[in-house]
């Protein structure tokens, strides 16, 4: 029964956090954006007290039921033990806990997010990870879905489904997401809740409260005939049969036990006492990732095809796609505050990035921000009226703000490029980047005094301009553009 | 980028709607022939087509259907990038026309992004020489030059693989004024070299075609007591017979002029790029009450048909659907009474009211340097003008339905990269719409209705 109960939340949390990932119409955001925002770290590092006081009383009132429920990390692991179980019945054995392991990895995800860049705690955190599997690999399967009922409705002179364009933002990040996933196959299939139980900090710390919950299972002695079905079916490797004791640091509460038990002789119940003692033991499992991540390569591709005919009726000029400019600061969406405060927060979840109805963010292949959103306006602009990311941002590194503050935040600066410049460099009149400015910061004034066909260059007043990107977007010129926005470290209100 | 926009929904889904429906009444129906689409319009006659013929044009007997090769189907191409044309359906097509009295074929060395004359030549081989007139034009506007002049000419008997040429045109005259039209064929000598070739048989009617200002159209129809022009082609149909929306001129003062010299006319545009066929609803209903079994394009046909100097309509027929259509209206021609004339200027009345650009898709303007889609921007624009879903503001009552109608519709038929906002204005399209479109300038108030769709702040 509790149980069932364990695997409908579960389930109904799995799904809805996944859909948060999917969904880019912002419909499951407007009723279940607060998934995302329960999730712990996200909460701590929005400072969201509210959140981190309610999960933790939770843990000291029935156990780690937050592994087991709310981290979709945890329950995507389940899924695949359930799936390593069918294989092979009755698979686990107890193995005492590595607790140095964890303490280690607790202590060095503390350090990396307090003074480091913070990318080994971003590789680790469990929601983020798996943030970055449903953005790069669920999210294009469904959208190519998603495109197929658009393909059909457009047939059926339906506007009931749009395309949208699937891309894949970065190699480097895609790469980590498959390896993080594949580890957690292996992990899962293998022996159930390894990485929670010796890498995960949020389960390490979870683990220091539940060691004192008030419910938790116990195993009545008295009915137990040492079968040891519950120890072989924890996927926590959690109990004990030799002293009938369970280690609730790692027992993430997913009564399995208790319903394998054919004598009832476990219970989910108020008992005094802690958990055994637990002796470490040699394990080596985080390295991998690492080595993996410093051994990728990124990998871009760029089409540069052009060919014209002579002029007939009809056709398609070829479009070569832009490259992204070095920029000196890279730029951050409004609410981001700045550079500073965005990387102390972002837990690299790559939520906004999925959402992005635009197609501006992406996760960084920078070393130092590896993996954190930032912009680029190649595939388009930050459009005026959007406020998605702002919105769904559960860490607070995207602070929440409304499209009138969105207009006044000043996130980057435009910057001319002379050599690019269709005027200068085509000798034809533009203007796209000035008709198109949201502010009105730019202005056409004349290249040179009395110049034949009177072309005109933009100017930019950098006091009025935002950085949303509609100049370096909408700049005809390929496939660098002639006007492109560099970050602002620091944002601020004009 | 393109292959999207090869064939458009409402075709698609006129195609499928009356596929299905013919294949439910050829169940009705057994014994019947085998492409009968209305019951009570029986078989699409093969022997019934109207013909013309004129003492400036001798023993020819002209179609009143012509068969215009600006709009073959295109099917993407095997090898690779681009469009192709597709081959075996233009042949069905040509069959089927050559079957059912069309006798009149006429292409353009531009046409097609340059692939019209071949494949209406590899069609037109299949049948004798004497089954079929064609007709193809001097298009040089890209390069004047004597020699690419000739070079164009002497192609256009290698593609469409034969030894005369019936009917051969100056391309489009007017635009740029008298000026080009001295420099495109008087000052190079092509206007000469072609009266020679028309006397040496290898042409066998000599016109032109024309899009321009009462001026320059007075002018060169005055040159006619040099150069005799055997013929005309000009732009006509209900909408514009009093006044032209993008000319200013009325059709019907060129048409006259034409006449009163028996310079017999050829139509070009008859239902404006299909705009006529695509009406909005409440007018296809006045149309259709009128007469409940012609099709919408039908009115426009017998109009001009109506018109006893024209001597074929030309109509570039994609599908075979509209290819039956057509040679209904003609099959025989059912002239239009007075009463008919007057109903129908007034329905032009009501079609004026709603505000399209007047793109008839012929393509003239594309490719664009800068990758714009043109006409497939102008086309979705007109599509949902039509189809009332271009609201004038929030408060409308079908504002929300309209919009997503609108903006979804906008990236299905037109690639985010080729639409509006990417138009710099370089103004290189505007001299090659025949229709004196100002492009940058439809496009800027499109681009801006879109925004303030996006934005929601109409």
């Amino acid at each position: 029964m509790l149980r069932k109960l364990r695997i409908g939340l579960a389930a109904t949390f799995f799904l809805l956090v996944t859909a948060l990932f999917l969904d880019f119409t912002g419909t499951v955001h407007q009723w279940f954006g607060w998934m995302a925002k329960v999730q712990f770290l996200p909460a701590v590092l929005a400072m969201n007290f509210v959140v981190v006081a309610l999960l933790v009383v939770l843990t000291l009132l029935l156990g780690r039921v937050y592994c087991s429920v709310i981290c979709p990390l945890g329950v995507m692991q389940d899924i695949f033990a359930w799936l390593g179980k069918k294989a092979k019945k009755n698979r686990y054995t107890y193995s005492p806990a590595k607790n140095w392991l964890r303490y280690i990895v607790l202590v060095l995800f503390v350090l990396s997010l307090v003074l480091g860049s913070g990318v080994l705690a971003k590789l680790i955190a469990p929601y983020s990870a798996y943030g970055r599997i449903a953005g790069n690999l669920l999210a294009p399967v469904w959208q190519w879905g998603n495109n197929a009922l658009a393909y059909l409705a457009e047939r059926a002179d339906s506007y009931a489904f749009y395309e949208t364009e699937v891309w894949f933002k970065s190699g480097l990040t895609l790469s980590i997401a498959v390896a993080t996933l594949l580890v957690l196959i292996v992990l899962a299939w293998r022996g159930g809740r390894t990485y929670c139980n010796t890498i995960c900090p949020v389960g390490t710390v979870l683990g220091f409260l539940s060691r004192f919950s008030w419910l938790r299972p116990v195993i009545d002695t008295s009915k137990c005939v040492d079968c040891g079905l519950c120890s072989k079916n924890c996927k926590s490797s959690c109990i004990d049969l030799s002293s009938h004791s369970i280690d609730y640091s790692r027992c993430v509460a997913c009564m399995d036990c208790i319903e394998k038990c054919r004598k009832g002789a476990i219970k989910y119940a108020f008992a005094p006492g802690r958990c055994s003692s637990c002796q470490p033991k040699d394990e080596k499992v985080s390295a991998s990732r690492r080595a993996f991540l410093a051994g990728s390569a990124a990998f871009v591709a760029t089409t540069a095809v052009k060919a014209q005919k002579m002029k007939v009726d009809g056709g398609l000029a070829t479009i070569e796609d832009k490259v992204a400019p070095q920029r000196e600061q890279h730029i951050l969406p409004s609410g981001a505050l700045s550079a500073r405060q965005f990387a102390q927060h972002c837990t690299s979840c790559q939520l906004c990035v999925s959402v992005c109805p635009n197609e501006v963010l992406r996760p960084s292949s920078d070393l130092s921000r590896l993996m954190q959103p930032e912009m680029s306006y190649e595939r388009g602009y930050c459009r005026p009226e959007c406020t998605r990311c702002t919105d769904v941002c559960p860490t607070g590194a995207i602070r929440p703000i409304t499209r009138e503050e969105k207009s006044s935040v000043q996130i980057g600066h435009a910057v001319w490029i002379r050599k690019n410049c269709i005027p200068v460099r085509d000798g034809e009149s533009c203007g796209n980047c000035e008709r198109h400015c949201p502010t009105g910061a730019i202005q056409m004034v004349p290249l040179e005094e009395g110049g034949k066909k009177r072309l005109r260059i933009p100017v930019v007043n950098t006091e009025r301009c935002i950085g949303c990107g509609a100049c370096e977007n909408l700049c005809p010129a390929r496939p660098f553009s002639a006007i492109y926005v560099e970050g602002h470290d620091t944002h601020r209100i004009i | 980028m393109k292959g999207k926009n090869t064939m458009d929904r409402r075709e698609f889904l006129k195609i499928l709607g009356i596929t299905t429906a013919s294949a439910t009444l050829a169940g009705c129906n057994a014994g019947k022939e085998e492409n009968s689409q209305a019951g009570e319009l029986g078989p699409v006659p093969t022997d019934e087509m109207t013909y013309r013929s004129f003492p400036a044009l001798g023993e020819d007997k002209v179609s009143l259907l012509g068969y215009g090769c600006m709009r073959w189907p295109t099917m993407p191409n095997p090898e690779g990038k681009g469009d192709i044309i597709d081959q075996e359906r233009v042949n069905e097509l040509v069959d089927y026309a050559i079957e059912h009295g069309v006798n009149f074929f006429d292409t353009s060395p531009v046409y097609v992004q340059g692939m019209s004359e071949r494949a209406t030549g590899i069609a037109l081989k299949r049948h004798p020489r004497e089954s079929y007139y064609v007709s193809t034009k001097l298009s040089n506007f890209s390069d004047s030059s004597r020699e690419n002049s000739l070079a164009m000419y002497q192609r256009s008997f290698r593609e469409l693989q034969v030894d005369y040429i019936d009917y051969y045109l100056l391309h489009s005259l007017g635009g740029g004024g008298m000026d080009n039209f001295r420099k495109r064929y008087v000052d190079n000598g092509m206007l000469d070299f072609l009266q020679e070739e028309r006397r040496a048989g290898r042409i066998r009617h000599l016109g032109w075609s024309f899009h321009g200002s009462k001026e320059v159209f007075d002018e060169i129809l005055a040159l006619h007591e040099t150069y005799h022009w055997d013929f005309v082609l000009l732009q006509m149909n209900y909408v514009d017979w009093h006044i032209a929306k993008g000319s200013g001129i009325g059709c019907e003062y060129l048409y006259m002029e034409c006449a009163k010299r028996n310079i017999p006319v050829m139509v070009m545009e008859p239902l404006l790029g299909g705009r006529l066929a695509k009406l909005p609803d409440h007018i296809v209903g006045i149309l259709k009450q009128r007469s409940p079994e012609r099709s919408v394009a039908s009115w426009a046909f017998r109009f001009l048909g109506t018109q006893n100097n024209v001597f074929t309509v030309l109509s570039g027929m994609t599908y075979m659907e509209h290819l039956q259509d057509n040679i209904r209206s003609f099959s025989p021609l059912v002239p239009l009474t007075d009463d008919e004339t007057q109903f129908l200027f007034n329905t032009a009345k009501l079609i004026e009211q709603y505000p399209t650009v007047p793109c008839n898709d012929c393509k003239y303007c594309m490719p664009c340097p800068y990758g714009i889609d043109i006409p497939a921007i102008l086309l979705h624009y007109n599509k949902c003008v039509n189809e009332g879903n271009v609201p004038e503001s929030r408060q409308d009552e079908n504002y929300r339905k309209a919009r997503r109608a609108f903006l979804v519709g906008y990236d299905r038929s037109v690639p985010k990269l080729r639409q509006a906002d990417h138009c710099i204005g370089c103004r290189q399209c505007n001299h090659h719409c025949p229709q004196r479109i100002d492009i940058p300038k439809e496009l800027r108030k499109i681009d801006a209705f879109i925004e303030k769709l996006k934005q929601d702040t109409l």
